[in-house]
């Protein structure tokens, strides 16, 4: 399809984003304020292909979204945070089970029911954190309507790449406003996809990782038998309570997300270079943010913003780096601090100010330029 | 132009919310502007107070939501009481008057448009559907922010089986601007 | 490849993993037994078995899809049938199979079996029924009689809840084929589960199965040989009979057959016709 501009909302964009990148399989529930992409992909599905399925709880979309990835079929399903709940035992088991897929969640205020139409970032660790064991997850915090579209493409190229859930985590409000989008012809978009076996089926092992610590996937339906289970398992994909087995694996499924974070993390630097303060933010309060520093920057103070497109795998690195060059780092985020613990142990000793907004509306300009005027008079 | 906020308030089903994406349309799509548009979700489907809300910009918007509107377009009395706060000195508040009366001090310098925009959906246009469309008018010969031709298109673009209905509805709102504005 | 002395081979064991044999299963249990109807019909069938897929949940009976030497998968607690859809909706060409045990998809399953049933995508569910939750040491389920013993409704009590009859749960959901028969009717089972691969619609089979080593041992009803026995004793085949009439008393009468076969809509194929119904409207 050749390129389309549209004036759309960020819950559609992220749907057109879904489907430009091969996604044919949408498995969901509908849930304010993520009900906008289900009813897109239930008007669009049809018109590529592929299926809109609406099923009776979040648990079964997204365990049928792994049974659909493993037909190699690109799959997503898109929730808030009460349906992110329901998954966490399936977001363990495609980690488990190496299952490529991505889960929008279209953060609202929380806990339980919270403020469903209001938003929120206070799903960031449990992005991180949610389902039980040691695992790692990549999670994408768009800002905008286009980079709904695009980081939902790049959500589907890592979670292929990676062979792991990918998390989209976007506030209500970049899900619910309208902005111009510019959807590309397809001929100019990358697409990854999963790396399949090729030796003989009879040498398979579907569990043994090339050198990226990733290993080729077969697909039901294929030559290639194989178990995939949510059990510890060896190369074969066999269960085995033997303590190397649990250690090897469980190292690797982290390891090829941590090893490659170079690959996964995606940052912009705004007005940093000079910066005496940096600001750390993310989804929409990195708007008020950039408004904060250009008013800042006109009062003559030096202070600049790290962004966060990725938030998991945290860009310790970077920010540990980036603490060495600035006096303060103030971390803004519409919550009462999730990300602020991560930069606060990366960022020691250089201090670290929190500037939260637990409630619907992010932080407004002014607010973030106070508290930048506040931490330049220290 | 610089950054401008518009507000728009009425009750759900007023199409107050489509009246905040045609503008986007049309000035995203259509003039080339950059915009955002948001609004607020109650629980209610019908009824109630709701706003939506524009800004716009000739560089990349930052901040995506209304903090002190240029404009306010009150099309409910509850919307009226509930959004009103906020408005700029100086700004512009445009009021259906047969829905809305002003109960409250206004900021120094705002100037008042009254304009019977249901009225004349229901009894010029033929259906309280478009009114909608004639506040969009009302819009565009008050503020200038948007272009007639601009939202003619971004019209044609959104409704081609109901141009004719919409086309007049937005002509009937520019008249009905010209005269609040020159009265 | 040295020679080796020639040894009696199973003439199912072409479908199953050898390599993974003994089973985990305890002597005297059905499960083995229900694995071979599983394999005897797709045998049968003449399936080209790497279009075959074997789903199951969590506990003794979600343990078999491993033994299956195709594409297997073993999901998480009651969710094999959630799988199982979206296994099927994404490729409609591969025959998909689901065995699982009675607590896996009627107790916390429970809701994606009545919407799988409602949704009549073709998929078939085996369901092994042996009356509680064997894997955790034996405790009550939804299947366990009134006032029958487990570690959690244990003596002089017993369960203070009632069963679920799986048949009538399945028949009233939507399910188009619905079957019971206990692991002693092999070859009758076996049939059963050929229709029900064969049929296009949500089918679900239920096995009578015994856990001699947790249900068996707490409701004295002696070892495996003789709870099988039992189980051939107290059935009787009513084939045809309204499923709502179908019981299910554990100490004298399972009623066994094919309750329901009846032909409904199957949603991948009405998927298809829309998606083809959209290409010539446009």
């Amino acid at each position: 399809m050749p390129e389309r501009i549209m004036f759309t909302m960020g819950d559609i964009a992220c749907a057109e984003g879904a489907l430009s990148a091969g996604c044919r399989y949408f498995g969901g529930y509908p849930i304010t304020p993520a009900t906008e992409i289900a009813e897109w992909m239930s008007l669009r599905m049809p018109e590529v292909g592929g299926a809109y399925v609406q099923y009776e709880d979040e648990i079964a979309s997204i365990t049928s979204v792994i049974g659909a990835s493993w037909t190699g079929t690109k799959a997503m399903t898109a929730t808030s945070g009460p349906g992110v709940s329901l998954m966490l035992e399936a977001i363990g088991l495609a980690v488990m089970t190496e299952t490529p897929l991505v889960l929008v969640n279209i953060m609202r205020g929380g806990p339980s029911t919270g403020q469903p139409t209001k938003g929120q970032q206070g799903d960031i660790m449990q992005a991180k954190w949610g389902s039980h064991g040691d695992y790692q997850i990549i999670a994408l915090t768009p800002a905008s309507v286009q980079e709904m579209f695009d980081q939902t493409v790049q959500a589907f190229n890592l979670a292929e790449k990676y062979r792991t859930p990918v998390f989209v985590l976007a506030d209500e409000t970049v899900g619910h406003m309208r902005e111009r989008l510019v959807i590309p012809d397809e001929k100019d978009l990358e697409l990854t996809y999963r790396k399949l076996p090729s030796g003989p089926p009879e040498e398979y092992l579907p569990f043994k990782p090339d050198d990226d610590l990733v290993p080729p996937m077969a697909l039901l339906g294929s030559e290639y038998q194989f178990y995939a289970t949510g059990l510890t398992h060896d190369e074969r994909g066999y269960p085995s309570d033997k303590e190397h087995v649990q250690i090897e694996l469980i190292t690797r499924l982290n390891d090829k997300i941590l090893k490659n974070a170079d690959d996964i993390i995606d940052l912009e630097r705004f007005m940093l270079d000079d910066a005496d303060i940096a600001v750390i933010a993310y989804g929409t309060p990195s708007r008020s943010a950039r408004r904060a520093i250009k008013d800042a920057r006109a009062e003559g103070i030096k202070v600049g913003m790290l962004r966060l497109k990725t938030i998991w795998p945290f860009p310790d690195d970077t920010i540990a780096s980036l603490a060495t060059e600035v006096k303060h780092l103030i971390v803004a985020e519409q919550n009462l601090g999730q990300a602020y613990y991560m930069v606060k142990a990366s960022a020691a000793p250089t201090p670290v100010h929190l500037m939260t907004k637990p409630a619907g509306m992010p932080q407004l300009p002014h607010e973030i330029l106070d508290k930048i005027r506040k931490v330049d008079s220290i | 132009m610089a950054r401008t906020e518009i507000r728009i308030g009425g009750f759900g089903g007023q199409g107050i919310v489509t009246m905040a994406v045609v503008l986007g349309e049309t000035l995203s799509l259509v003039e080339g502007r950059q915009c955002v548009q948001t609004q607020s979700y109650g629980p209610e489907a019908r009824g109630g107070a709701s706003k939506s809300e524009i800004v716009v910009d000739d560089e990349e918007v930052d901040y995506p939501k209304v903090q002190e509107p240029d404009v306010f377009i009150a099309m409910s009395r509850a919307a009226y009481l509930e959004y009103v706060e906020g408005l700029k000195e100086d700004g512009i508040l445009i009021i259906d008057e047969d829905l809305v009366e002003i109960e409250s001090d206004l900021p120094a310098g705002v100037k008042v448009y009254r304009v019977p925009a249901t009225r004349i959906a229901d009894k010029e246009v033929g259906t309280k559907q478009a009114t909608n469309v004639v506040m969009l008018g009302v819009l565009a010969a008050i503020t200038g922010i948007v272009t007639p031709e601009g939202l003619k298109q971004a019209i044609k673009d959104r409704w081609p089986r109901f141009v004719d209905t919409n086309f007049k509805a937005l002509e009937l709102g520019i008249a009905a601007g010209k005269k609040a504005l020159a009265s | 490849m040295t020679e080796s002395a020639p040894v009696l081979r199973h003439p199912m064991s072409k479908y199953i993993r050898e390599d993974r044999q003994p089973w985990i299963y305890c002597p005297g249990c059905s499960i083995g037994i229900v694995t071979n109807m599983v394999a005897r019909a797709i045998d049968k069938l003449g399936l080209d078995f790497n279009k075959v897929v074997v789903v199951s949940g969590i506990g003794c009976s979600g343990r078999s899809s491993g033994y299956f030497k195709t594409g297997t998968y073993h999901t998480t607690h009651g969710r094999a049938i959630a799988f199982a859809e979206g296994v099927k909706i994404a490729n409609p060409d591969l025959e998909v199979i689901v065995i699982s045990g009675d607590g896996d998809i009627a107790a916390i399953g429970g809701n994606h079996l009545i919407h799988a049933c409602r949704r009549n995508i073709d998929i078939t569910v085996i369901c092994i029924n042996n009356f509680n939750y064997g894997m955790t040491g034996g405790q009550f389920g939804p299947t366990t009689e009134h006032e029958r013993y487990s570690q959690t409704s244990p003596r002089p009590i017993g369960n203070i809840e009632h069963p679920f009859n799986l048949v009538k749960l399945a028949a009233s959901s939507g399910s188009t084929f619905v079957a019971r028969w206990t692991a002693v009717q092999a070859r009758r089972a076996t049939r059963s589960i050929e229709r029900a691969i064969k049929k296009k619609g949500f089918s679900f089979v239920e096995i009578i199965g015994a856990c001699p080593t947790a249900y068996g041992r707490m409701n004295r009803l002696g070892d495996g040989l003789k709870m099988h026995e039992h189980l051939l004793e107290v059935a009787e085949i009513k084939n045809g009979l309204p499923p709502h009439e179908a019981e299910l008393e554990y100490e004298s009468k399972i009623i066994c057959g094919e309750f329901v076969d009846i032909e409904k809509p199957e949603y991948t194929a009405v998927l298809r016709a829309a998606h083809t119904k959209f290409k010539e409207s446009i």
